[in-house]
């Protein structure tokens, strides 16, 4: 299997990576009247720039694309090295895509400071692609780090009144989870023949003990970003203290980061402890999901409901990773996608409600249905998207991912299954109350519907509910080499356990999803 | 007796550099009050030429004064620093001094003579040279602390520091002089010879080695060590508690790992404990109570120690026993990295906190950069940087530095030091930070508004310009500076 597949010409990834920070140079310089549509041209350019990645992209082969490689420090060797495969190249597309839309609706619930807000937003879009695409581990950990500061900013002056502490804490946090990781990657430069080249490290192989400490090392400093249960409780005050912006990033793309270190680090890098852990994270993913879901049906603040939720779902995405099969990787890649799509939605439905009424809580804003139909409409439709509706986007990586951890233990998955019923009831419950629920009289003159800039951000995020729920298809084929490369590096001992599972994800899928039946879903099992 | 001609062009910088000093002194009386930053502008061009000096002789190691005196690529990298931190410190102190009203031109002789101290620090090879320039920099430095001298904590402050300088620069000398009874030399070659032939447990040898690391313990600010740092830092005049922080515990740690390497190289195991407990005590306390300052001088004091902490498990790595000389090297490499790159951070912080001015006085508390973001967004931006850096945050300098530290750490087989330190890199970052959330997160007070504001004249633009592009072009592309340190370390054939 070749390594790099090269692409020669035109440097996509650097461009997706600079276009952002030259907007922050347009946007500095720029009239603070015209800085928001600096912003958003920039942001959309940086979109339009990274649509290359998707149409040109070899889904043939497992190895790394549009590969730039340039060395950065010589002693020791850090290299500038980019590169996408098919784990990380819709999540680069899924930061470039919602960063306009972070800015669309920022347009007026930001008030003041808006030039420096557009600017953080916008470091923080690179920050986040760097890390998708750093192919160095040094490089790697200074886009992980990076972030930090414009999220820490975008929290504490953009936030709501507790927004210090907030901030502080989802800072420190982070930061605390970070220093194993440094220290890691210190340690695998010696250990993995002195370079930092992630796919050199990937293919050295470490001795049993010291996995063991790397693994609980990147652990640390994933699980804390997922977040996973324990260490989520920074999440719901980071949620609720955010603007909205704040809250889209945080949800749709920095949760991701967390899960995209288990993928890209853990399990490849060491097989063995990740077969050897695996029950643990397992357990600790099952509590995410039942215990983020109890704790969103006693919420009365429907941002802190979704903050909840958020951890209940990437419950999922960790449960279907550390299934360690095709379809649990897959469904969990997809379940990524899928959560930053729909739970970005949801939070921007919160944001659009607390313009017009300055409230989050539950009680206050009822009936939009009468008073805000399109609003409404849109709201159910992610609502639905959230319990995981058949046809719509989440259906499809939550069922992918049951499958994968249907084969590698029955009781976990009925247990995780729970889940999504648990999913059902607080989520329908929310829109009952929101969109059903008598409309109090204080707030109903407040209640305009959605204006045509509110609309035009939320349609395409429709569009991609529905596209993903019926046809997932493309997006699948993206990623099925990268998928299979990881579970092949994954030890025998694995295999062993996917011996009793060799049916056909797309025979199940067909049976379930009728509309699905046609499509040679072609996903297979691990050899 | 005459001087050879050859020693006296090796120590040109020297000699030039106390030249104008005396010069200065001379020039004062004569000069009209409203020319006096011509001397200023004198003592900078001075500078200049010493670099140039330094640089074109970079590289090469010539011994002068029949072993006293040693200039190498070593010495010569910590006097390119020292030339420009006392640089960017006259430039600082030229606003600076004017905002307090005591800018007296003989402030920047006594920069220059404390600067001589230095370089005859960095390039000593025998103790006695050493000792020499550390008394020269300290009793100039007791009398800057005072220089605000209607002031009485800046009078404290000296008279402080004055106490326990004395009293450690005592220590170290009794220390030499063991030494000297025990090894018959001062001569840091002589000593090591010495040292290595002995028997390793000589208690007399013991107790100089100790008393030796007690004296530049004072020095370099580490714990227990510290204790008229926070005091004196505070006191002192904002642009000579910059200096103090960054040249002379630059000038401090240069010479320091001198006298460990080259003369007790041989018996690594007598001190890296010593070393390494000190290490571990002066990033924790440093940090710790860096937590609970309230004024900004104050807590930038511990943070000078908890740096101070962090240079030394470069130290630490270069003494540690079994490690290879690369490895050994890499140790002192990484502390010459960070304390530059620690040069230029702190440097930016002393020069905001000098210059945001409370009426007459200087904004020092923290709760003075309230809300500085919405009146003046580019100082503010700068002293987050700064702040970011300081924490090890990419991707600033701070974390260029820590980075190559704790990789020289992990190398030696020291993995536990490096999470040791990074945790409380992590904790350090609380209140680094709060000083960005005061500045961005907070309202100001209308009587803040009015009374707080930030005076920044060219000359102190140009400080915190060489500071930010420091911070961030160094955070960015280390690659020159490493391998400019990696080429001046203590040459590692010396090394045992």
């Amino acid at each position: 299997m070749t390594e790099v597949v090269a692409t020669g010409g035109t440097p996509w990834l650097t461009l997706v990576l600079i276009l952002p920070l030259l907007g922050v140079l347009a946007t500095l310089l720029a009239h603070e009247s015209m800085s928001r549509q600096i912003a958003l041209g920039t942001s959309l350019v940086t979109f339009v720039a990274s649509l290359p990645l998707w149409f040109v992209f070899d889904n043939g082969t497992a190895g790394m694309q549009f590969v730039e490689k340039h060395l950065w420090i010589d002693s020791p060797a850090i290299h500038y090295a980019l590169g996408v495969d098919g784990i990380s190249m819709p999540l680069v597309l899924l930061t470039t895509f919602l960063t306009p839309l972070c800015i669309l609706v920022s347009w007026t619930a930001i008030e003041t400071r808006m030039k420096e807000f557009l600017i953080s937003l916008l470091v923080m879009e690179t920050a986040t692609i760097g890390v998708f695409v750093a192919l160095d581990f040094v490089l790697f950990y200074i886009f992980w780090e990076t972030m930090l500061i414009p999220m820490y900013l975008l929290i504490g002056v953009w936030g709501g009144p507790n927004r210090i502490y907030a901030a502080i804490k989802f800072f420190l946090y982070t930061l605390a989870g970070s220093i194993l990781l440094l220290v890691a990657i210190l340690v695998l430069y010696f250990e993995g023949g002195r370079t930092f080249d992630i796919l050199a490290l990937t293919h050295a192989s470490y001795a049993p003990s010291l996995q063991a400490l790397l693994f609980w090392a990147f652990f640390a400093a994933f699980a804390v970003k997922v977040p996973m249960f324990p260490f989520h409780t920074w999440l719901p005050d980071a949620h609720v203290q955010a603007p909205t912006a704040g809250s889209v990033i945080l949800a749709s793309v920095l949760l991701k980061l967390g899960t995209y270190g288990f993928l890209r680090f853990s399990l490849p890098m060491l097989p063995d402890a990740s077969v050897a852990y695996t029950p643990i994270i397992m357990i600790l993913s099952v509590i995410a999901i039942i215990y983020g879901a109890y704790m969103a049906l006693a919420q009365s603040d429907i941002k802190k409901l979704i903050a909840y939720s958020s951890v209940s779902h990437m419950g999922f995405v960790t449960l279907g990773i550390f299934a360690l099969n095709a379809q649990g990787i897959e469904g969990a890649v997809l379940q990524m996608i899928n959560h930053g799509i729909t739970t970005g939605a949801l939070f921007m439905c919160v944001g659009i409600i607390y313009e017009r009424t300055h409230s989050r809580e539950i009680s206050e804003n009822g009936g939009l249905a009468n008073a805000m139909p399109k609003y409404a409409t849109f709201l159910v439709i992610f609502a639905l998207s959230s319990v995981g509706l058949p046809g719509m986007n989440s259906f499809v990586g939550e069922f992918l991912v049951l499958i994968g951890v249907f084969a590698w233990d029955k009781l976990t998955a009925t247990v995780a299954a729970l889940g999504i019923i648990l999913a059902a009831v607080y989520i329908l419950y929310l829109v009952q109350r929101i969109v059903y629920g008598p409309a109090s009289p204080k707030m109903l003159p407040r209640l305009t519907d959605l204006n045509s800039r509110e609309f035009g951000m939320l349609v395409p995020l429709v569009v991609l509910v529905f596209w993903i729920g019926l046809y997932p298809k493309p997006l699948l084929d993206v990623m099925h080499a990268s998928v299979k490369r990881v579970v092949a590096t994954q030890s025998a001992s694995v295999i062993v356990q996917q011996n009793g599972m060799a049916k056909d994800p797309a025979l199940v899928m067909s049976n379930v999803l009728p509309s699905a039946a046609s499509l040679p879903l072609d996903i297979e099992a691990a050899p | 007796m005459s001087i050879p001609f050859a020693d006296l062009v090796t120590i040109i910088p020297e000699l030039l550099v106390v030249g104008i000093a005396c010069l200065i002194l001379v020039l004062d009386p004569i000069t009209p009050t409203h020319k006096k930053d011509f001397l200023a502008w004198m003592s900078l061009g001075v500078l200049g030429v010493c670099a140039l000096v330094t640089m074109s002789g970079f590289g090469g190691s010539a011994m002068a004064f029949s072993g006293l005196v040693l200039v190498d690529a070593y010495a010569a990298f910590w006097k390119l620093l020292l030339y420009l931190v006392s640089g960017l410190t006259i430039l600082l102190s030229m606003s600076y001094l004017k905002e307090e009203k005591i800018d007296l031109a003989e402030y920047y002789a006594f920069v220059l003579l404390a600067l001589a101290g230095m370089m005859v620090m960095v390039s000593g090879a025998d103790l006695l040279t050493i000792y020499l320039g550390i008394e020269l920099m300290s009793i100039t430095l007791y009398i800057m602390a005072g220089f605000k001298r209607f002031e009485a904590r800046s009078i404290e402050a000296s008279a402080k520091y004055f106490v326990l300088g004395a009293f450690s620069s005592g220590i170290l000398l009794y220390g030499i002089s063991l030494l000297f009874g025990v090894t018959g030399s001062t001569r840091l070659t002589e000593i090591a010879a010495a040292v290595n032939g002995s028997a390793l447990d000589d208690p007399l040898m013991l107790l100089a080695l100790m008393l030796i690391i007690v004296g530049f313990g004072f020095k370099v600010a580490a714990v227990p060590f510290h204790m008229w740092t926070p005091d004196v830092y505070e006191g002192a005049p904002t642009s000579v508690t910059a200096f103090m922080a960054v040249a002379s515990k630059a000038a401090s740690f240069a010479a320091f790992l001198r006298v460990l390497l080259e003369a007790f190289g041989g018996v690594k195991p007598h001190w890296n404990v010593l070393i390494l407990g000190v290490c571990l005590v002066t990033v924790a306390l440093g940090n710790l109570v860096a937590i609970v300052q309230t004024n900004v001088k104050r807590m930038l004091a511990y943070s000078s120690i908890a740096h101070a902490g962090y240079a030394l498990v470069g130290v630490v790595v270069a003494g540690w026993v079994g490690t290879a000389a690369d490895i050994s090297s890499r140790g002192v490499s990484s502390l010459m990295l960070y304390l530059a790159i620690y040069s230029f951070m702190t440097l930016g912080a002393f020069a905001m906190v000098a210059m945001l001015r409370k009426g007459g006085l200087e904004g020092e508390e923290i709760e003075d950069f309230t809300g500085l973001a919405k009146r003046h967004k580019g100082g503010a931006f700068l002293m987050m940087v700064f702040m970011v850096s300081l924490a090890g945050i990419p991707p600033t300098a701070g974390f260029i530095g820590k980075f190559y530290l704790f990789m020289a750490a992990v190398n030696a087989g020291l993995a536990w030091l490096a999470i040791f330190g990074l945790i409380f890199a992590a904790i350090s970052a609380f209140y680094y930070l709060r000083i960005v959330m005061v500045m961005y997160m907070r309202e100001p007070s209308p009587e803040q508004e009015k009374h707080t504001r930030l005076v920044l004249s060219p000359q102190v633009s140009v400080v915190l310009a060489f500071a930010l592009v420091g911070v961030v072009f160094l955070g960015i592309f280390p690659g020159p500076l490493v391998s400019i340190a990696d080429l001046s370390v203590i040459p590692i054939s010396s090394l045992k």
